[in-house]
């Protein structure tokens, strides 16, 4: 990777939009990290009259839900549900898919033949279908949350390792390191996957954006954790009232597209740091 | 092509049986049974009943005998039974099915419309206001929850502007005016879930087309037939437009799946009647015959989809059928 990291950011910064996501994000992972402090008591908690538009009271920026809760605490303590899980997700479903597309396209034949089927077989369920029924089964908890979504996202990151083994296996260095007697699992930790990671790691900052949008959906089912504070659960409770206060669906629903506009754009500012050659696709 | 079709068919048989029986497995991991549910809504206690109704539904068996015994049920179309809705599992999915497709399809129709229209123009007049215009839409629509954007369109145009209805599929007065009403009341009932549902994949297909276009467009044909003294409009719809739509048909297929999910949310929004909120409410009310049904029958749905996608392939780049 010529360059090292400077080199890496300064390509990254040279997308202007990539940037403002980074910017973006940084608010959000600082406002999650600052909840506990800014709102120190339960966010869930009622403190003041219900259904108060946003800027209207210095003490409630964002107004107050239909019964009286600091939409601003929840929107502060939400960030955090929704970055861990989306962060979680996303490892879940790299570590997976990681690890069946390597294996498939490292050994090929029969292994590749059986862990492509495996793949196929969870592209064709629908996803969410397939979350709402694994959170209905083992229950809303933001630990199953991320483990179903983890479980739907990976496919993806599979084939797309398992086409970059291909293309490297057969490498010149791969050969040398056969030559010199190193052992499989060596070259393929080693030697393979550093190589095959760059356009994977595009596609894993982009799980994290899919994660966050089924997480939610799941929430604003009402199928997640109701002792979490949740973007998604939050537009969901407001839907009832959006004849007379629409604004508690409006305001966490911006903040979960900012959210996931902001990883959408990291991941093409990746895109064209970490695959120079791809950018022109 | 009928080799292909058949190929294409085998190869599903063991990807639906795979689907089945992870489904099949992840429903029996289920704490509780479904008989629970039923028996606690119900408030049967009786011990002899419930013993009764274990047999009926084959519970008293091993799993093993359970799994082949629906699968062999699967083949033969038989989903099992729904207690909620008193109904074969496959007759309560066929129910729902029409509202759903027409949403699916309406949504797409929008995606393809609005996407296709909004890449040529922004590949046409690339580097534009119109284009980073454009470009700028299609970031936000591919960020914003279908769910949000559909509470957002009920907002503006059903409660604010009073254009459309705020739910459901058909009016309550206007059941007996003939075809033509009725359709018109769909429709009307239809264009915001289906802007919902839409928009998302419209912005999907503006970025890929723009993206195709503009190399399609850089292509020695088309300076050919700027060359011939045809006008850059016909250039870019008879010759460009043409030759850039086969990503789009690939996604179609791709994406079929993920519709039908995002189709869950957006019935639940507008309180449509469609296999979205059958699924909603089989799985807070535990009804895993129906859940299980839907599961399978959805990805069977989409395997055929992704065939007939690749049979559609074949007809559409004739560079594929000369291998």
């Amino acid at each position: 990777m010529a360059g090292g990291t400077p080199g890496l950011f300064r390509r990254f910064a040279r997308n202007r939009a990539a940037l403002l996501g980074l910017v973006i994000l940084l608010v959000v992972v600082g406002l999650a990290l600052a909840a506990p402090t800014l709102y120190p008591r339960n966010p869930l908690r009622i403190v003041g009259p219900a259904e108060l538009w946003p800027l209207q009271d210095p003490r409630f920026p964002l107004g107050t839900d239909s019964i009286g809760r600091n939409i601003a605490a929840i929107i502060a303590h939400g960030a955090r549900a929704t970055l861990l899980i989306g962060i979680f997700a996303s490892l879940t479903a790299t570590l997976i898919g990681v690890t069946i597309g390597a294996a498939a396209g490292w050994f090929g034949g029969w292994v590749d033949e059986l862990l492509m089927r495996l793949t196929e077989m969870f592209q064709v369920v629908p996803g969410l279908v397939f979350v709402l029924t694994i959170v209905s089964i083992l229950g809303g908890t933001v630990e199953n949350i991320t483990i179903a979504v983890g479980v739907v996202s990976w496919t993806g990151i599979a084939r797309l390792t398992r086409a970059e083994f291909l293309t490297l296996r057969d490498r010149e260095f791969v050969q040398a390191c056969r030559a010199m007697g190193m052992p499989d699992w060596r070259i393929v930790l080693a030697e393979v996957l550093p190589n095959a990671l760059p356009p994977v790691i595009v596609l894993s900052s982009l799980a994290v954006a899919s994660a966050i949008l089924f997480e939610s959906a799941v929430s604003f089912l009402g199928l997640g954790d109701p002792q979490v504070a949740s973007w998604g659960r939050l537009v969901g409770e407001g839907r009832t009232l959006i004849r007379s206060s629409w604004y508690i669906s409006a305001v966490p629903g911006v903040a979960i597209m900012l959210m996931v506009l902001a990883l959408n754009l990291i991941g093409d500012g990746l895109n064209d740091a970490l695959n120079p050659k791809l950018r022109n696709r | 092509m009928l080799r292909l079709l058949r190929r294409r068919l085998l190869q599903g048989v063991p990807l639906i049986l795979g689907v089945i029986v992870m489904n099949f497995l992840l429903i029996q991991a289920a704490p509780g049974s479904f008989l629970d549910v039923m028996s606690a809504e119900s408030q049967v206690s009786d011990p002899a009943l419930l013993e009764q109704l274990r047999i009926t539904y084959g519970m008293d068996q091993p799993v093993w005998l359970q799994l082949l015994k629906y699968i062999w049920s699967v083949a033969r179309l038989d989903f099992g039974f729904s207690y909620r809705q008193n109904m074969a599992v496959l007759d309560v999915i066929m129910a729902s099915l029409p509202a759903t497709l027409v949403l699916m399809l309406a949504s797409l129709a929008i995606a393809l419309l609005l996407g296709v229209a909004a890449g040529v123009v922004a590949a046409v007049k690339v580097n534009t206001v119109w284009d980073n215009l454009l470009s700028f839409l299609a970031v936000l629509f591919f960020a914003a929850p279908s769910f949000w954007l559909g509470i957002m369109l009920t907002v503006l145009f059903a409660v604010k502007l009073g254009w459309v209805p705020v739910g459901g599929m058909m009016s309550i007065t206007a059941t007996n005016e003939g075809t033509l009403a009725t359709v018109l009341d769909v429709l009307h009932h239809l264009a915001l879930p289906a802007m919902a549902l839409g928009l998302f994949y419209a912005a999907v297909y503006a970025r890929v087309m723009r993206a195709t276009m503009l190399e399609v467009l850089s292509l020695d044909f088309i300076r050919t037939a700027r060359a011939k003294g045809l006008g850059r409009w016909r250039v870019v719809l008879a010759h460009g437009l043409r030759n850039a739509l086969l990503p789009i048909v690939t996604l179609f297929g791709l994406q079929f799946g993920t519709v039908l999910g995002g189709s869950i949310v957006v019935e639940t929004v507008f309180s449509w009647p469609g296999l979205g909120s059958l699924m909603l409410d089989s799985v807070s009310s535990r009804n895993y015959p129906v859940v299980l049904g839907v599961l399978v029958f959805s990805s069977i749905v989409v395997i055929l989809v992704n065939i007939a996608v690749d049979l559609a392939y074949l007809r559409l780049d004739p560079r594929i059928r000369a291998r």
